[in-house]
This record gives C-alpha cells, structure tokens and sequence, in this order.
C-alpha cells in the first residue's frame, strides 16, 4: 500500500523498519519531525537530547552495545556535533549507525546555508543523498548495512526540500528484526579509546575502509546510469535530480544515491557513454570538484548558481541560458508592477518575548540574541536585538563585549530550550572570568519555533514520559550565581526595576523572564478595546509589533479575530485609549 | 491521466498546511502519482505559507514550475497575488475574499493593494479568478478556521473526480471531533461552484 509521507516521516519510518532501536536528537528545521515521528513507533526508545552533540554521543553509546541507532539534526547541528562525529568515525562501532542530517539551502530556518556533504569528505565517513520519501526510508537501511558491514558511522543528507515534501511510499506489515537479547558490551580498548597511540592505528584503517566503500559504490545499485539521449550527460543526487529530469526529460542520466565516496569507474563508464556532462546539484560544487579531479570534462556552477535553493523553474531558466535546451514558448509578461508589501512571520499576539523586548528597547539595552523565536525581535517596529550567530552564542558575546569596555548596558537574551542546549557553558564563562554580564533567559517552558518539542526544562520526554525538570534558577545559583531574579516580563513595571538593577551591578548576573508560550497553554483573554474618542494615532501601541493592531485613518483598531486580549498594548499605550474589556 | 499542478498560497494559522494535505491525499485516492511540497519554519503564525501539490502520471519535481500551474487557491487575497507568474494561460484562481494585513500596513507604511488591483494582476495570467467568500461561509458554519474545506470544495466540482472521495479523505484528514462540520463546510464550498 501506498501512503504520502514528508521526507522525516519516511526517515523515521525507515528507521523503525530497519530495526533502530535508539535514537536521539535536538530538534532543527527542517530535521525535527524525524524524532518526533520515530518517537510514536512501539519497542523503541527515543529521547530529545540538550544539544546535538549529545545525542550522537547517546546514539554511538548505543550502536557501541550492539543496537542500531539513528541521531537527526539539522545542518548546523552538525557542527555542534561534528567533534563526535569524528571520533565514531576512527572507532567504528558495533551496530549500525545512521546520522540524518537535514541541510536547509536558501535558509528557510537557518543562519547559514552550508553544504554537509562537506562533512562527509572532511570527517571521511560515507554520506547517502535519497530524492523522495520511498528513497528516505529504503537509504535508512542501506546506510545502516554499510555501517555494519564496513564498521562507519553513515550520514544520510536530507534538504529542507526533501524533509518538507510529501511523496508516496510503500508501506507493508513488515515487522522490524527483533533485538538481540540482552545487549553485550564488548569490551575493546584499543578499538574504543582514542588516545594517540590508538589513534594512529586507527587511521590507516579509515583509510583502508575508504577504499572499500569507494569499491562499494560501483555495486550499489543506490547509483545507476538511465539511458536516454548520448548528447547531454546529467550527473544529480538527491531532489535536485527530479527538478533535472523535468528539464532534461530525453537526456542521459547518472542518479547518485551515493555522494561521498563516489563511484569512479561508474562516474568514466559514464563519460564514454555522452557527449558533453552537466552536474545538477545545489549549493557547493561537490561533485563537479570530484569529477573536475578524475580529469573529466564537466559543466555545473558556470551555469546553476552557488547560493539558494534550484527549482524547476530556475534549472531552466539557467540551461536556456547556457544553451542546452531551447526557451519554452513565451507567455506574456506579466506587466503589473503592483506593490505587494511582504510579510514577514512574526512574534505571536500574546508572546511574551514581545513584552521583554519592549523593556529591553525602551531602556536601549544593547542586545545579544539567540536562536528562537525571539530572534524576530531584531526586526522593525521592535528593533531590539542586536547580534544573533548560532546557537547559545548570545552569552559569550555579551561577555566579550563587556570586557571589551563599551559604555553601553549589554545583555545577553535567549530562550530556555537554547540556555539548556549550550548556555550553561557560557554562563560558567562569565563568572569564572570575574564578568559583569547580565544573562536574560527567556523562558517560556518550549521549544517553541520549531513545533513544541519538550526539554529537559519541561518535565516530558519526546515518548510523553514524566521527568525530572530541570530548573533553571536552581542551575545558575548551583553553578554560583547569586544574583538571579525570575520575573513575568508582562510586569513591565517589576521587569523594568529588575533590568535596570542587573545592569547597574558588577555582579554577573541572571533573569529568568517567564511567560509560558501562549501557543502552548492557548491562553486566551478577550480583546481589548481602542476607544477612537481618546486615542490619538500616536502609535506607541504600533512599535510592540503586535499584528492584530491596525492603524486607521485617525485611531488604531484591533482586529479580535487575531488578538490574545493578552492586554500588553494596553499597558503601553500613553492616552490609557485602549481599554480592558 | 492529466497533470494538474496547483499552488495554495495563504497565512500562517488559516490552515493551508492541512488543507494542501487533503489535497494531496485526494489525488492520491484518484489514483494520481502524487507529490506535494511546502516550507514551515520560523515563528508558528502569521508568516506566508505556500505549497505545491502536483498530480501526474509519474511526478518528479515536488515544486510546480512557474508558468504551469492549473490553480492557485488563495487564502489571503495578498497571498494571491504574490504567484500568478506560477499559472499558465487560462488557468483558474479561486482567492478567498479575505484580508490580513501584513506589518507594514498595520504600521501604516505600506499601502494594501485593492481587490480590484489584485484581480488584474491575476488575470494577466489566469483565465478567470473567482471569488469565494470562504472565512465567511466557515465562520458563518461555525469556525473561520474551515476555510480551508470551503476552498477545497470550491475547488472540487472544477476538478470533477468522485465527490464521495473528497469526502472521505476529509473526514480522515480533519480533527475526529469536528467531521460532520467540516463536511458541511466542504458541502458549502461545492455550491458556490456548482
């Protein structure tokens, strides 16, 4: 039977087929739903791990001891986990081992758009690319046979496009191989610890293993050649493949399951066979670098661009440009030049990172932000946060910032999921270091931008298992802090006292703003009212950024099929014009 | 059988996700090869959300090439008028008569464009747009955020393809407490095109 998955519902399909047992994450755009989708499966144990590092250390802690085991992240999560990554590389495991990792090309949800398929050749550990859902399930298992059989880790590389789109799969009662019963941990020093001395001895033998997965790849029949027209030669991985076989529907292609290593003599048996070699394929020019090596004439980024995401559309247009196919009849131009003002996502009504950034704002703290939804508060009318990097970054640069002696009052803001993922580090920085940086948590019990996941802060695991909360006033004063306040910053009033007594202090420093997220507990109040009698279109209210408040000809009005009735305008607005209901 | 490629276009929190995942699931019970695509991500409500659905014989590209899309379904008038460089001549455009402003018209430093506008816009491609009151008809039924099912059975008595199918798909799709609602919705959207 045939089902529509997404691309993550067929990685953790494939996953729970092929017999993972163990699997661990933090979630990522577009990676999140492969956990959460495996989580649902019977006879299995997953977990949201704090950070990504963590959960490929879990998961090579279980493939160590005999389970299969499968960790997701997102692009960037793999370089918070790259460090382990390496090593699983040089020690091999037990079991299987598959690393899903989703790159995100023109950024839908990221800060960069880098290419993993980098990682593969950098950490010398073999990397699939599937083009649809069918693939994303059948590659979990190839990747983890070759993982059993040439003793690697095996990365699979997903793209936002692959992750997000939903294609038929072929789903049976097949049931997954059963464990072993019980898991025996073989002890192997030299295997296991990577001290020089062991090291060394292992490297040669990732080599070795190189040189067998490069032999592999010529037999998998993951990579293939479809016969079509000699003239044009296409060279495609992944879902960039099926935007190719739109384009170029007659042409000869080379459908590489596998990027890294690659097939050699499959790539030259190719060659002899067309004309003229065209590679396809987003961001880097990974395989057309490889190909240009092993002396073959090939044409990929003087024609596709380097930076964004191909479509259809674009794969086209470029190709009529360099000449390779003929322009599709014209249709008429769309002449209208209408402006269409762009809408950019936004802060929920009711958010309360709304209202600490309005404090923030109005007492011209100069801001160090993080990865969340509070991120947004960077843009017009909030204008409120100053830096964002990556993830947990927002405290280590406040804190250089202070020691670099600027004059101005710096803090350092991120949400609670992103302190637990990699904040705690910093925060020892900065007390360790004699720092002075006032650290603005703002907690509001989720991890909420990228769909609700719990942590180790919300008490739930991803099976919906009670747990131990983690708390994170009772971590910073554990570490050492002393000055560590908690405050609703709905209380603009209390918020404000409190900011301006962290700021004015020498002390390093912590609040814990807190808000639950209202898309979480779906609180909900009645929507205030603008009396238009009072209210003098001064627009105060306007620059919280809230979208339910619409400015009229000669009052404001507020939309109360969008508000929350959370009543933040209320407060802020000078004329007292909008009235709690 | 006939390729259709459709474009949704709509605001994040109006339901286009679940809408363009009925979509899909009823191309697939047609028996249509089927693929769909679409981007979430960033912050949960309020920003543009867009998705490709196409149905085939043999589907490679889950993105709809511009120029060859069948239908652009609107949730949001603006939304709309942001993809008819996607349609081919003579397709058809069904836009829900709804309007939500983005930030820079709240903020009053963007104008937001008149339906008129927007239609020729349209029409410079399409070969009709019609117009479906739809938040309305689901508010009116009982829940705004129906609008989705209103424009899906708008939608279905243009594509043809057997009602009860529609049907069904909807009823699995939407949440179990709410199936008899939604099958009305998709029952008032049906006549509006009828």
């Amino acid at each position: 039977m045939k089902k529509l998955m997404t691309g993550n519902e067929a990685f953790a399909y494939g996953s729970y087929l092929h017999g993972v047992r163990f699997a661990a994450a933090y979630p990522g755009t577009p990676s999140s739903e492969i956990l959460s989708n495996y989580a649902r499966y019977p006879g299995i144990f997953a977990e949201w791990s704090p950070n990504e590092k963590v959960a490929l250390d879990a998961a090579i802690g279980a493939a160590y001891a005999g389970t299969r085991a499968m960790s997701s992240m997102k692009h960037v999560g793999m370089n918070v986990a790259a460090d382990s990554l390496f090593y699983a590389v040089y020690t091999g495991l037990k079991a299987g081992l598959v690393i899903i990792c989703a790159d995100d090309p023109n950024m839908h949800s990221s800060q960069n758009e880098q290419d993993n398929r980098n990682y593969a050749k950098f950490a010398k550990c073999p990397m699939l690319e599937p083009s649809d859902s069918e693939e994303a399930k059948q590659f979990v298992g190839t990747a983890l046979d070759m993982s059993e059989q040439f003793d690697t880790p095996v990365i699979v590389r997903s793209v936002t496009r692959l992750s997000h789109s939903s294609t038929p799969v072929e789903v049976t009662d097949q049931e997954p191989p059963p464990p072993e019963e019980p898991p025996v941990y073989e002890r192997d020093a030299q295997k296991f610890v990577m001290v020089p001395a062991n090291a060394r001895r292992r490297h040669p033998v990732v080599e070795e293993r190189l040189k067998q997965l490069a032999e592999f790849a010529e037999s998998t029949p993951i990579n293939y050649i479809e016969s079509g027209d000699s003239k044009l030669g296409i060279v495609s991985a992944g879902v960039c493949y099926h935007y190719a076989r739109e384009v170029f529907p007659d042409a000869t292609f080379l459908k590489l399951g596998m990027v890294y290593p690659l097939p050699e003599k499959l790539i030259h048996k190719f060659a002899e066979q067309v004309d003229k070699i065209i590679v396809v394929e987003e961001l880097d020019p990974f395989l057309e670098e490889r190909l240009k090596l092993m002396g073959i004439e090939v044409q990929g980024k003087d024609i596709f661009p380097m930076i964004g995401e191909f479509s259809p559309s674009l794969i086209r247009s470029s190709a009529v440009q360099a000449g390779l196919i003929e322009a599709p009849e014209a249709l008429p131009e769309i002449k209208s030049n209408l402006e269409r003002p762009i809408r950019p996502p936004m802060l929920c009504p009711g958010c309360g990172h709304r209202a600490l950034f309005h404090v923030l704002r109005e007492n011209g703290v100069l801001v160090t932000g993080d990865i969340g939804c509070y991120t947004l508060a960077f843009a017009p009318p909030l204008n409120a946060m100053h830096t964002t990097g990556c993830m947990g970054a927002s405290i280590g640069v406040a804190h250089g910032i202070n020691k670099a002696g600027v004059k101005d009052d710096v803090a350092a803001v991120l949400g609670d999921s992103t302190f637990l993922h990699s904040g705690i580090h910093p925060v020892i920085d900065v007390l360790y270091n004699q720092g002075s940086t006032t650290t603005i948590i703002s907690d509001n019990n989720a991890t909420a931008m990228t769909g609700f996941q719990e942590h180790p802060g919300t008490g739930k695991t991803v099976q919906d298992r009670e747990t131990k909360v983690v708390d994170p006033e009772k971590l910073v004063r554990g570490i050492g802090y002393e000055k560590v306040d908690i405050c609703d910053p709905y209380d603009i009033d209390k918020m404000e006292k409190i900011l301006q007594d962290h700021l004015k202090s020498e002390e390093p420093s912590v609040i814990i703003a807190r808000h639950p997220c209202v898309l979480s507990t779906r609180e909900k109040h009645t929507p205030p009212e603008v009396d238009p009698e009072i209210c003098i279109n001064c627009g105060v209210c306007l620059d919280i950024g809230c979208s339910p408040l619409v400015q009229e000809e000669d009052h404001v009005r507020i939309d109360t099929l969008l508000c929350n009735g959370c009543g933040l305008c209320v407060k802020v607005c000078p004329q007292e014009a909008i009235i709690e209901k | 059988m006939k390729n259709i490629d459709f474009l949704m276009a709509g605001v994040g929190g109006q339901g286009t996700i679940l809408a363009s995942n009925i979509l899909a699931e009823v191309g697939l019970q047609l028996g249509y090869d089927v693929k769909k695509a679409e981007v979430h991500g960033m912050a949960q409500r309020g920003g543009q959300v867009d998705s490709h659905i196409r149905w085939g014989d043999k589907v490679y590209s889950p993105l709809v090439e511009e120029n060859n899309a069948d239908y652009l379904i609107g949730f949001e008038m603006l939304e709309a008028a942001r993809f008819p460089h996607f349609l081919k001549e003579n397709s058809l455009a069904l836009v829900n008569d709804y309007r939500i402003n983005p930030p820079l018209v709240n903020l009053g430093k963007a104008a937001y464009p008149s339906k008129k506008e927007i239609e020729a816009l349209i029409l410079e491609r399409a070969g009709k747009v019609l117009w479906i009151e739809g938040t309305g008809i689901a508010k009116n039924l009982g829940n705004p955020a129906m609008v989705g099912v209103v424009m899906l059975g708008a939608l279905s008595t243009l594509i043809g393809g057997d009602k009860e199918a529609w049907l069904d798909v909807v009823g699995r799709m939407v949440p179990q407490k709410f199936v008899e609602l939604n099958k009305e919705a998709f029952n008032a959207g049906c006549e509006v095109t009828a």
